[in-house]
């Protein structure tokens, strides 16, 4: 997603700053009748989670539907103590562990596969096409195999081994397909001009292709940790005996029949808000400053 | 290709490049999809041991069984419907953004708005539908309010129709991201001239806008069907067990240790699935359209 946004400055800017004919004067029917369609479909994509969200700050004498039993923060206090809902403390520091080990392989790998794809070799279509099958190969299918892969080679199945290797097998595909669309923006010509200045390789990847994709490694780096923070076929028969965060929630979902799952909603809204929040504002500190050393 | 390198040379480059990539995806990918193959042929004990052996009793059975064809009946027949939603709300979604929204930066906040959600946990937004679509939910609730109905309706949740729902609310972000980004990159001064050319707006949709996005399509395709098909959880709790899909039978099996007919039911649906991929592929080059 932030890809496309990352590029947007890129992209949209020459196209739009030129109306074309539809929007220009008087709005033709067609914005309206799409613009009621754009409004509804976003009324559905939040108005359920905006009601979890709510749910959630119940009193005691909450259930899962509207009305509303008064207000307090009981189900997050219960969330946090109670046996019953499971380890959710645990779960939550290994998902998170799990996340960032997830994020750093994945932009590292993605971003070298990236660079290795700018260029066509023999035997890339191979790589290309193994890579696409990753990404559409059924989770719970390729979680099972890795689970009996493990199983076969006497090797334990542990959120740190096998999950994070599942997880890989999906961040990765997803990462480098960004990787590609960024890439396609960077012109060719900035290599050839830090090799007529003297640039070594390695000097040409850190001094100016790293800089200038700086934002869209960013959004490499968060889609690797919501697609791991999320992830739940792949993680299923791989993670051992010790639950990831979308495991707990899974097996709460089978379990658990009080506004504690909705707290549990809110909870992990607010931690995917920080991490955006915080990936965003690398972004436009990252934008600052290299528009100062461009003035400077 | 503008290579000043000797070919060998841009070769061994190019796999250095893509070596560690190599390196996750051959024990992750590769050989796990070979294990699920083996056991696929594999006999077993009924207890969850497996005999390394050769028998094709698994596919004989997987495909003598009756049931194989309703849970293929009932997995396209959800990501059919899935795919038809999300298709014709992600492309006005993008056609909208791209070409109605006249401010630049007003469009990309509405495109930002869109991806928020995406951020929060898949099976928290499928749970959400519960207080809406529940028997006791605001959807019921208003309806009895007004006296449209009676009574309420129950096939609101735990039902076909809400396993559909959840996987239009779940899945419609990956058609929008690429065809926004395909109709992002369609030369405006084209649609300029077709209008000049006398070309009526639905000319424009049928011969440029739809033909140029035809990449985005494409992939949002791949992405929505692959997981669709690929998916479980979604069908499980949203009909309250009601329906199947191949998935979720696979886990049913699964999870009573029948692994060899799960592995071959395993290995059925991968063979649709990438012989789906590949339909997909032929019609447009997706590596050349994104890295172009």
């Amino acid at each position: 997603m932030s890809a496309v946004l990352a590029d947007m400055q890129g992209v949209v800017a020459p196209a739009t700053t030129k109306a074309i004919a539809p929007s220009r004067g008087e709005r033709p029917w067609t914005f309206y009748v799409l613009a009621g369609l754009f409004a509804l479909y976003v009324l559905a994509l939040y108005g359920p989670m905006i009601c979890i969200y709510i749910l959630s700050f119940q009193d005691i004498r909450g259930g899962l539907v509207f009305p509303m039993k008064g207000h307090s923060m009981h189900w997050f206090v219960d969330l946090f103590t109670q046996v019953r809902t499971g380890d959710v403390k645990g779960s939550f520091d290994r998902s998170i562990k799990l996340a960032v080990i997830v994020t750093i392989i994945t932009v590292v790998i993605s971003f070298l596969a990236g660079l290795g794809f700018r260029r066509r070799f023999a035997g890339d279509a191979v790589v290309f096409y193994m890579m696409i099958g990753s990404l559409v190969a059924p989770g719970l299918v390729l979680g099972l195999g890795t689970g009996l892969l493990f199983q076969a080679l006497g090797l334990n199945a542990s959120w740190y081994t096998s999950a994070l290797g599942a997880q890989l097998s999906w961040t990765l595909p997803f990462g480098v397909l960004v990787m590609f669309a960024v890439m396609s923006r960077y012109n060719r010509a900035w290599d050839e001009a830090a090799y007529d200045l003297g640039a070594s390789r390695w000097q040409t990847i850190w001094l100016v292709i790293v800089p200038v994709l700086a934002p869209g490694i960013v959004a490499v780096a968060l889609f690797g940790f919501t697609l791991s923070y999320d992830e739940f076929a792949r993680s299923l028969q791989t993670a051992g005996s010790l639950n990831t965060l979308p495991l707990e929630i899974w097996s709460m979902t089978l379990n658990v029949t009080s506004p504690s799952l909705y707290a549990l909603g809110t909870v992990t809204t607010i931690i995917s808000f920080i991490v955006i929040g915080a990936s965003l504002g690398t972004i436009v500190l990252i934008q600052k400053k290299r528009g100062r050393g461009a003035k400077g | 290709m503008q290579s000043s390198q000797p070919p060998s040379r841009a070769n061994l480059a190019g796999w250095l490049y893509v070596s560690p990539l190599v390196l996750v995806l051959v024990p992750f990918f590769v050989a796990p999809i070979l294990v699920v193959l083996a056991a696929s042929f594999f006999a077993t004990d009924g207890f969850g041991g497996l005999t390394p052996g050769f028998t094709l009793s698994n596919y004989i059975e997987v495909l003598h069984s009756a049931l194989t064809l309703k849970l293929y009946l009932a997995t396209i027949k959800f990501t059919v419907l899935t795919w038809i939603f999300t298709l014709i709300i992600g492309f006005f979604v993008a056609y909208f953004l791209v070409f109605h929204v006249r401010n630049q930066l007003l469009a990309i906040g509405l495109f930002l708005l869109c991806t928020v959600p995406f951020w929060t946990s898949n099976i928290i937004r499928m749970i959400s539908w519960i207080p809406l679509l529940g028997k006791e939910g605001l959807i019921n609730q208003a309806l009895l309010a007004t006296g449209a109905i009676h009574q309420p309706l129950e096939v609101l949740l735990f039902s076909d129709l809400a396993v559909v729902i959840a996987y239009v609310h779940q899945l419609t972000i990956f058609m929008i991201v690429p065809i926004f980004n395909a109709m992002a990159r369609i030369d405006k001064k084209l649609v300029e001239a077709a209008i000049d050319a006398g070309a009526s707006r639905f000319d424009i949709m049928r011969l440029i806008v739809v033909p140029m996005s035809k990449s985005g399509i494409a992939l949002g395709t791949i992405f929505v069907v692959s997981i669709v098909m690929g998916d479980f959880f979604v069908v499980k709790v949203m009909s309250g067990g009601g329906s199947a899909s191949v998935v979720s039978a696979f886990y049913e099996d699964v999870g009573v240790l029948q692994y060899p007919t799960a592995a071959a039911s395993a290995v059925l649906l991968t063979l649709v699935l990438v012989a789906i991929v590949s339909l997909i592929l032929r019609t447009v080059d997706i590596r050349q359209e994104i890295t172009r």
